[in-house]
């Protein structure tokens, strides 16, 4: 299927997109896994992640989940807000060609849930090794997979410049 | 093959990748932009062919480090130990965790060697101007894009092990050197997926239609 276009797909990618942000922002702020060995507890963010990586020296690899993990799906909520907001309101955004092709930029590299698919694989492979304790960032990035999803398959890049060329 | 549409090329029109727009281009200029979105417009990615091939021989190089050296290295009371893709692979099958055993091998062994080896068969195929199955050809390439970034997943499994396992005394995992290479090859094939342009598989149909 090549289009299929709906009325509320401003509204509707924009409720999705807001409830993807509160998602990313619980998922950025909370640890994503502990491990418990030794009475003693451990426990990572998505950011500290970055930060192990960049320690060890591997700055590269640091960049490149710091990239697909943080950077780009935050580029592209941001975009999508920027977008989406002023048009609800019945503004137009400045500069909304340069967002949208910042969007159209970002969205192949956010992997979020293949970081979800990684979570899954490290806590079988740490299971052996320590307890593990799923944090709450875990949670929110399992929610956050579908509703990021969702809200991009719910953007309609033609409804968005239909509204947009009405304004201007 | 009797065709019940025409392109845009054939039009003297110009899609835009990035926000859709057909726009007729002014012959004036030689650089044109998109008249909504400004984005770059030409009627097929420019070299595409050449920068697939520069970016798939890059990851094939590469592919070589990222298999052969460790991937990560774990040092422990027991000793030290170096894990390279496939060990990690292993490791996870005769734990008893096989179904993410088939999950990891699909996604770090599997995919990266497929996609190279789609990838390089598109790009021969269009170098020929075949007109063999275009619409297979075509779903191919769909599929080596939406697969593609799925082989991320050993890096991110890396990352994480790496920031949690610091335990000083008990078990420290550091990312090896192969971690780079194969996230290079990742990243390498992801950019020769997107040079390369779809479009071409049809032309070659084109021209052929066009001739008889």
């Amino acid at each position: 299927m090549l289009y299929r276009s709906r009325a509320d797909s401003i509204e509707r990618s924009l409720a999705l997109t807001l409830a993807a942000i509160v998602l990313f922002v619980i998922a950025n702020l909370f640890p994503v896994i502990g491990l418990e060995v030794q009475g003693e507890r451990i426990e990572t963010t998505l950011f500290g992640t970055v930060r192990a990586l960049y320690d060890q020296d591997r700055v590269l690899v640091a960049a490149l989940v710091c990239l697909t993990t943080i950077i780009m799906p935050a580029v592209e909520l941001g975009a999508m807000a920027y977008l989406l907001i002023p048009l609800r309101l019945n503004q137009t955004p400045p500069a909304a060609a340069l967002v949208f092709r910042m969007l159209g930029l970002s969205r192949p590299w956010g992997m979020v849930e293949v970081f979800m698919l990684g979570i899954l694989v490290a806590l079988v492979k740490l299971a052996q090794l320590a307890g593990v304790l799923p944090g709450i960032a875990m949670w929110s990035i399992f929610g956050l997979m579908f509703i990021l999803a969702a809200a991009a398959s719910a953007f309609d890049p033609r409804a968005l410049w239909a509204r947009l060329e009405r304004k201007s | 093959m009797t065709r019940s549409f025409v392109s845009a090329a054939q039009l003297g029109l110009l899609s835009c990748h990035v926000c859709g727009l057909l726009s007729r281009p002014s012959a004036a200029r030689h650089r044109t932009s998109c008249p909504r979105c400004g984005s770059h417009l030409h009627a097929r990615k420019p070299n595409s062919i050449a920068r697939t091939w520069a970016l798939l021989i890059a990851a094939i190089i590469l592919y070589v480090p990222a298999n052969a050296l460790p991937v990560m290295e774990t040092s422990s009371i027991f000793g030290e130990q170096e894990d390279t893709i496939m060990s990690g692979v292993v490791y996870l099958w005769s734990s008893g965790a096989w179904p993410l055993a088939l999950v990891v091998f699909i996604a770090s062994v599997t995919v990266p060697l497929a996609k190279i080896i789609a990838l390089a068969f598109l790009v021969i195929s269009v170098q020929r101007r075949s007109t063999w199955q275009p619409v297979q050809r075509a779903r191919l390439y769909r599929l080596v894009e939406l697969v593609g970034r799925w082989s991320m997943l050993d890096i991110f499994v890396i990352a994480i092990l790496v920031a949690l396992v610091q335990l000083n005394a008990l078990a420290t995992i550091r990312a090896g050197p192969a971690a780079i290479a194969f996230g290079a090859v990742v990243v390498l094939t992801m950019f020769a997926a997107m040079t390369f342009d779809p479009r071409l598989i049809w032309d070659a149909q084109e021209t052929r239609d066009g001739s008889s």
